[in-house]
Order: structure tokens, then sequence, then C-alpha cells
């Protein structure tokens, strides 16, 4: 039962990369070459949104969270490489596939099998950087 | 009731989707005091099957203690199924008149779905194409800690500079890939 709010929020995740179309290769391709505003517009609006959420959460509503502790925005860890570098290797991966990992995931529910290919390729990604962790710069 | 039904098949505009994904950041906040994001779990995932006698050290640690990470992507893999199959898109997509004009000079078909067949579909040069972006999507998504979700949504939204970086990089390489790389990539198929 712990877990049900974090199952119907991945459930409603899954369900708006598909409906946004977020998902599909043929938006993103449209969003690298500026041919359509529909994916800025998610982009900005989805940004706009969160701020104003965290926002009303932290100064106004103030609530305890579900499992009764007070609201703590995760820091993101320091660091300059491995995220400029990290997401320049991710975002070739982007333009080619037209996939996130976002999309990966639902996309292997609707029972796509190129998007199950990318799942076996980013898992394998993953193992990769695992391994050779210590020789990057971060 | 059948204005609801119309409404869970057709695609959403940007206006709905967008605050509704926006809306995950306090909504985990919420829950838990989670940080919205879904690419952690390629990390858990290998942390379950990796065997002890291999042994990287990056996965070696209790995932059972990200459990709601992986129940949330195993939520998200049902809605995909749910959005996708059960109230599937029965119109073709409705991209500009640029983008299709752009996708018939590189030689893509349109086909009724919103993939495009030609690197979706059961072919094996297709799956090594996209488990070779996968690769990248998986090396750098880890390398910077957050993919499209963690960083560009909720680390912009909470406002956190190493985000942004992380997002130029994205960006950065999209848009090197989509232009000068994937155009020329269909002529290896046809």
């Amino acid at each position: 039962m712990r877990f049900l709010p974090y199952f119907l929020a991945g459930l409603a995740f899954g369900f708006v990369m598909i409906k946004s179309e977020a998902a599909s290769w043929y938006r993103i391709m449209e969003m690298f070459y500026f041919q359509s505003f529909h994916m800025f517009g998610i982009m900005m609006s989805a940004i706009a949104t969160g701020l104003t959420g965290v926002i009303l959460l932290k100064r106004f509503w103030h609530p305890r969270t579900l499992e009764g502790e007070s609201i703590v925005i995760p820091q993101k860890a320091p660091g300059r490489y491995n995220y400029l570098l990290g997401g320049l290797i991710f975002g070739l991966g982007w333009g080619i596939i037209g996939l996130c990992p976002g999309p990966i995931f639902s996309l292997v529910g609707m029972g796509s099998i190129g998007a199950l290919a990318a799942l076996a390729g980013a898992l394998h990604g993953t193992w990769l950087y695992g391994l050779a962790k210590n020789r990057l710069p971060h | 009731m059948n204005t609801l039904l119309a409404w869970l098949h057709a695609p959403w505009p940007w206006y709905v989707s967008g605050p509704l994904i926006g809306a995950m950041v306090p909504l985990m906040l919420w829950i838990g005091n989670r940080s919205f994001g879904i690419s952690n779990n390629l990390r858990h995932l290998c942390a379950i099957v990796q065997p002890r006698a291999v042994g990287v050290d990056f996965f070696q640690y209790n995932w059972r203690e990200h459990s709601w990470s992986l129940v949330f992507a195993g939520g998200a893999v049902l809605g995909g199924f749910l959005a996708g199959v059960v109230f599937a898109n029965p119109q073709p997509i409705q991209l500009s008149i640029d983008a299709l004009t752009m996708f018939s000079y590189w030689n893509v078909p349109i086909g009724g779905g919103f993939l495009p067949p030609v690197l979706f579909d059961f072919n094996w040069l297709s799956l090594l194409v996209m488990f070779g972006g996968g690769i990248l999507v998986g090396f750098g998504t880890r390398y910077a800690s957050g993919c499209t979700s963690g960083h560009a949504i909720t680390g912009l939204s909470t406002l956190q500079p190493q985000s942004l970086l992380a997002v130029l990089g994205i960006f950065a390489g999209g848009l090197f890939s989509a232009h000068v790389i994937t155009p020329h990539l269909f002529s290896i198929f046809w």
C-alpha cells in the first residue's frame, strides 16, 4: 500500500508521455528542427507548473508528505563536467532514436519492439558508465 | 461519456500535457520528498541483475531502498499500455507541414501510429540503430545523473544550476545528431 501513490503517479506519467506525443520520434525531430511549438510548449508549461507547484507547496500550503515528513527539495550533487558531458552524450542518442528514458518505459508498455531495443541499449550504456565512472571527469 | 472517451483517445495539446508533466514535481515531493525522474531505474535494473562476481561497485548498493522508483517505472509502463493500446489514437499524428516535408525528403514514410515503422518495427538493422542510440542515452543519463524529467523538468523548476548545465548539454547533443547524423541514417535502410 505504501507504494500505491508511486504506482499511480507513474501510471499518470506514462499515460501523459503517450498522449502528449512526447514519446513520438516525429515530434522530437520536429522539435530539434524548430518546426513546431508543440514540444517547446510542453517543456515551458511543465517547468512553469513545476515551479509554481513547488512554491505553493513550500511557501503557502506547507503540508507534510504522505509519510509524515516535512517537505525538503532533494538537491543535485555538485559537479560540472558530468552534467555537461553526460547531457551531451544523452542528447546525441536522443537526436537519433528520438526517445528519452520516460518514453522508453511507456513505449515498452505499448509493445514497441524498437523501444525494447532502446531499453536494452540504455541498460548496457548505464552499465558501461558504471564501469568507466572512475576514469571520467566529473 | 462519449466525449470523455473521445478525449481519452485523442492526443492532448501541449497546454494540457505540459502542466500535467510539471505537476509531477510537487506531486512526488508531496508523496515522499522524492525528486521526479525515471532514468535512475536503469541503474537499479543493472543493480538487480549484476551477479556479485562481476562487482562493478556503482551497482553494489541496496536497490530495495529504491523500490518506490521501480514501482513508478512499472506504473509508467502500464500507463503507456493504457494510452497507446487501450486508448490508442485512431488518427494519424498531426505534424507541422515543415516536418512532413522534411520526413518525405528523408525518405521516412509516415505510418499509422506515431513512430516511424522504418526505425521501430522488427528489422535487425533498426534494432541495431535503436540499441546503439540506447547505449548513448543510458550512458549519458547516468553520467549526468538524470534525463529530461530529472533535469529539464525537476531540476529547472527547482532552480538547480547543475540541471541547467545538463539541459544545455542535452540540447546541444540533440541538435548535433538530429542535424548531422539522423538525416543520413535512412540511406542505410533503402
